[in-house]
């Protein structure tokens, strides 16, 4: 083999088992990376995996976020108005959340029914549900216009009632 | 009455530019075909109009920011007169139809400064150049016209008010991370003509490669620094201290840096010796694309983000029909034209040739393995394969190793001499940093943390191992000099730029590896009067109260806070803001900023009685991180300046002496 050839094959060889492992690493981490989403409506219907990190997401349910008086503990319950789901969470809410909006947490689902969530996204869509929801609903056989409907209408009224969630800071002027 | 005008004026100069771009788009290109120099001198006159009438046609915009214009719903939208007004300028940006305006401006601008700044260019290249740019802006002046017109008025029925800036852009951060950023992503169409230009001509030489170079440093070191002012901005804006999220957003940003690092390396062995030369056109191409990509995401509503404005699909399709077409018919003339200017040239296999060719497949390898995470979601939910979304561990798994991979390679690159050496000369010039790297990498964690960290110490062992050998270098490129100072004199300034880029590398290696690991977060439940110890800081809540500001409401906490076993203390004020328009509330963080370690307190949410939740956080190193972008965007700035660049000016000089001489 001439020099050049020789060299022309090391950087093939070489290329090519660069790729391969990259191929393979890649693949690995994406397996082990992916988190499906689910709606209420799919927990019910026992389609989620347990113990697995899940992102699960509707609207927070009025009336359903409890604090715990003395920790950061919090639990609320996120519903797609079929289904409920109750989520567990230790530490501080995004800005966003609020009763009545889109949520996203990310998590584990456990067995007796309920998310421990490490993760809260709030969505910040005025008034409607996340489009994975309403997706999740129609395959579903529901309509998620109707819910849809009911969410915006939740929303409306919640936010009619002034800043709620911000009460205490707005009505000392 | 000219007031009232102001939003259709700047609309008819959209118009304007339109049509100028289209000549410039044309005209040279198809006089450089046929050789007809009349057309190919439309290209500088047309890229100045065009620069002017897309400037006169932002700074409509602008003024309609600033004198309150709300029949203008753009305006209405994004802005509100109680906003100070530095936030109406920087507001112009903040949203969707702004926003492309400012890249069509920048990209105006950059092909004006091309047309000015070639006058040793030969003609025919300056037209193709100017030419291929002239089709971007038409691609992009399209889109503005067709689907996102910033001019449209709300008429009979104005608002009395605008909706306000959402008040996460409300911030020093955004008035300059969104232009620094456009400047990168933009700039980088300059190297792509260049590219193109090269292409369509058949001729790639060392004079194209001196060309181009600057044109990509530049642009190279403006996306540096934008992405840099991002991840501080998300930092202390959104609340959590997070610095990267692996967000899409910010992925489609770093992809086209990835591949812009590739192309300024593989431009340099292009222009050292000859070779990859199809490889550079080619990268070129690609981090155009990339950017282009990177808007496509972030502009068409198919992620949802801070960055995400429009939700109007047919202009995610037509930035996707733009996206298609230029990779599309840019590849095509590739594969047509690349074996003309291609050429081979041999080299060793230890040499700083290899070291680069290794450089730029792992930044390939690390781009392509980014891309996928950032675009497999988005593909599995157009084929209708359900919502999935990927995990920072998924790019923190490949991302880490190859990076730790390619700066091993790196710590040998600078000292490695072009086309051959023998391995036991590199071995020689090495193995005393290697070690010294590995020990003191090693050893560092155990003295200043209280506990060893695998992870921190291959950080604190990869920037070594790249700073080392540098110094190394440097006595060795001055030994030979009369004196060390006349040796350091003696080194170009382009040497000097790629010293301080990697030095920005290392620096920036150090602040995410300790940041990452050191990293103390706590979130706490705190009233009046309750204090809380984190990382050998207490942190007392000493008063709470509320305020009014120019156009938010805030409750402010007051933290004293003082080292354990020290007298002196000081103050921090986090908020919890409430912006009156949007009725949409904001953590204002409080910072005590360090060189070595950052304090951090956020406001959570009201608790029972007078308590509220607080994340209080400890962050070693964290500014290391940006102050390594920051050197590595310098780096790149003082290469331009590297006289070889300025030559022709020494060149031009002796000629009309010569002449002179003749006379």
């Amino acid at each position: 083999m001439t020099p050049k050839r020789k060299q022309k094959l090391f950087i093939i060889l070489g290329l090519m088992s660069l790729a391969a492992i990259a191929v393979g690493l890649t693949l690995f981490a994406l397996r082990s990376n992916i988190n499906l989403f689910f709606s209420p409506v799919q927990i019910a219907a026992g389609d989620a995996p347990y113990e697995r990190t899940i992102r699960a997401g509707g609207m927070v349910r009025e009336g359903s976020v409890s604090r715990n008086a003395d920790s950061l503990d919090v639990e609320f319950t996120v519903t797609d108005y079929v289904d409920d789901v109750r989520v567990r969470f230790n530490g501080i809410l995004p800005d966003l959340f609020r009763e009545g909006q889109g949520v996203v947490v990310v998590g584990e689902l456990q067995p007796d029914g309920w998310i421990r969530a490490n993760e809260v996204l709030a969505r910040h869509d005025e008034n409607y549900m996340p489009p994975e929801v309403a997706q999740a609903l129609e395959e579903a056989g529901y309509s998620p216009a109707d819910f849809q409907a009911k969410a915006a209408e939740v929303g409306k009224r919640l936010e009619a009632q002034g800043e709620y969630a911000d009460d205490n800071g707005a009505s000392q002027y | 009455m000219l007031i009232k005008m102001i939003p259709e004026i700047g609309h008819f100069a959209l118009v304007i530019a339109l049509l100028l771009a289209i000549v410039q788009g044309t005209m040279p290109l198809v006089g450089a075909a046929t050789r007809r120099p009349l057309w190919m001198a439309f290209a500088r006159p047309m890229a100045a109009g065009q620069f002017l009438f897309v400037a006169i046609a932002y700074a409509c915009l602008t003024a309609s920011y600033m004198l309150d214009d709300f029949s203008v719903a753009n305006v209405a939208n994004n802005s509100n007169s109680m906003l100070p007004w530095y936030y109406k300028f920087s507001a112009v940006w903040g949203n969707h139809e702004g926003s492309v305006l400012l890249w069509s401006l920048m990209l105006a601008g950059w092909g004006f400064a091309a047309s000015r700044f070639s006058k040793d260019l030969p003609e025919d290249m300056v037209s193709r150049v100017l030419g291929v740019m002239g089709l971007v802006c038409v691609g992009f002046l399209l889109f503005i016209l067709a689907t996102s017109n910033p001019f449209e008025r709300l008429l009979p029925n104005m608002p009395s008010d605008g909706a306000d800036l959402n008040p996460l852009l409300q911030d020093f951060g955004l008035i300059i991370h969104p232009p620094m950023l456009y400047m990168g992503y933009v700039g980088f169409s300059v190297v792509f003509a260049f590219a193109i230009a090269a292409l369509l001509g058949g001729r790639l030489d060392a004079a194209w490669t001196r060309w181009a170079r600057p044109w990509t440093n530049l642009a190279w070191a403006f996306l540096t620094v934008g992405i840099a002012l991002g991840s501080w901005w998300a930092y202390y804006e959104l609340g959590w201290g997070g610095w990267w999220f692996w967000d899409p957003v910010e992925n489609a940003s770093l992809l086209p840096w990835l591949t812009g690092t590739a192309l300024m390396h593989s431009l340099a062995v292009t222009e050292k010796r000859g070779s990859f030369k199809s490889w550079t056109v080619l990268l070129a191409i690609t981090t155009f694309s990339l950017s282009l990509l990177g808007t496509f995401l972030v502009r068409s509503g198919v992620l949802t983000s801070v960055h995400a404005f429009a939700n109007d699909p047919s202009r995610g399709f037509f930035i996707l029909m733009l996206l298609t077409v230029t990779v599309g018919v840019s590849l095509l003339i590739f594969a047509l034209r690349a074996p003309r200017v291609s050429h081979t040239v041999g080299f060793n296999w230890v040499s700083r040739d290899a070291l680069l060719l290794i450089n730029n497949i792992l930044l390939v390898i690390i781009t392509v393995t980014v891309l996928l995470g950032t675009v497999y979601p988005l593909l599995l939910d157009a084929l209708g394969f359900g919502k999935i979304s990927v995990g920072p561990p998924y790019f923190n798994a490949l991302f880490v190793p190859l990076t730790v991979l390619m700066c091993v390679f790196m710590g040998l690159g600078p000292g490695a001499r072009w086309k051959s050496m023998s391995a036991r000369d590199l071995g020689r010039r090495v193995a005393l940093s290697g070690v010294a790297a590995l020990v003191l990498g090693a050893v560092l964690p155990l003295i200043f943390a209280e506990q060893w960290n695998l992870w921190v110490a291959i950080g604190l062992i990869t920037a070594l191992w790249i700073v080392l050998p540098m110094f190394r270098d440097l006595f060795d490129k001055t030994r030979n000099a009369s004196s060390f100072g006349a040796g350091l004199k003696k080194l170009s300034l382009a040497y000097w730029g790629m010293q301080l880029g990697h030095l920005g590398v290392a620096v920036t290696i150090v602040g995410v590896a300790v940041v990452s690991h050191y990293n103390v977060e706590r979130s706490v439940r705190m009233g009046p009067g309750d204090s809380v110890q984190v990382a050998g800081y207490e942190f007392t809540m000493t008063n709470l109260q509320a305020r009014r500001g120019p156009n938010f409401l805030a409750d402010t906490a007051t933290i004293e806070v003082s080292r354990l076993g020290s007298e002196r203390s000081f103050e921090m004020r986090p908020e919890k803001r409430l912006y009156i328009a949007r009725g949409m509330p904001m953590t204002q963080v409080a910072l005590r900023p360090g060189f070595f370690r950052d304090l951090y307190v956020a406001m959570g949410e009201e608790l029972d009685g007078d308590d509220w939740a607080m994340r209080i956080q400890y962050k070693p190193f964290v500014r290391w991180l940006w102050l390594g972008a920051l050197l590595m965007g310098a780096g790149g700035i003082l290469a331009i300046a590297d006289r070889r660049y300025r030559r022709r000016k020494t060149a031009e000089a002796p000629a009309p002496a010569a002449q002179e001489a003749h006379a």
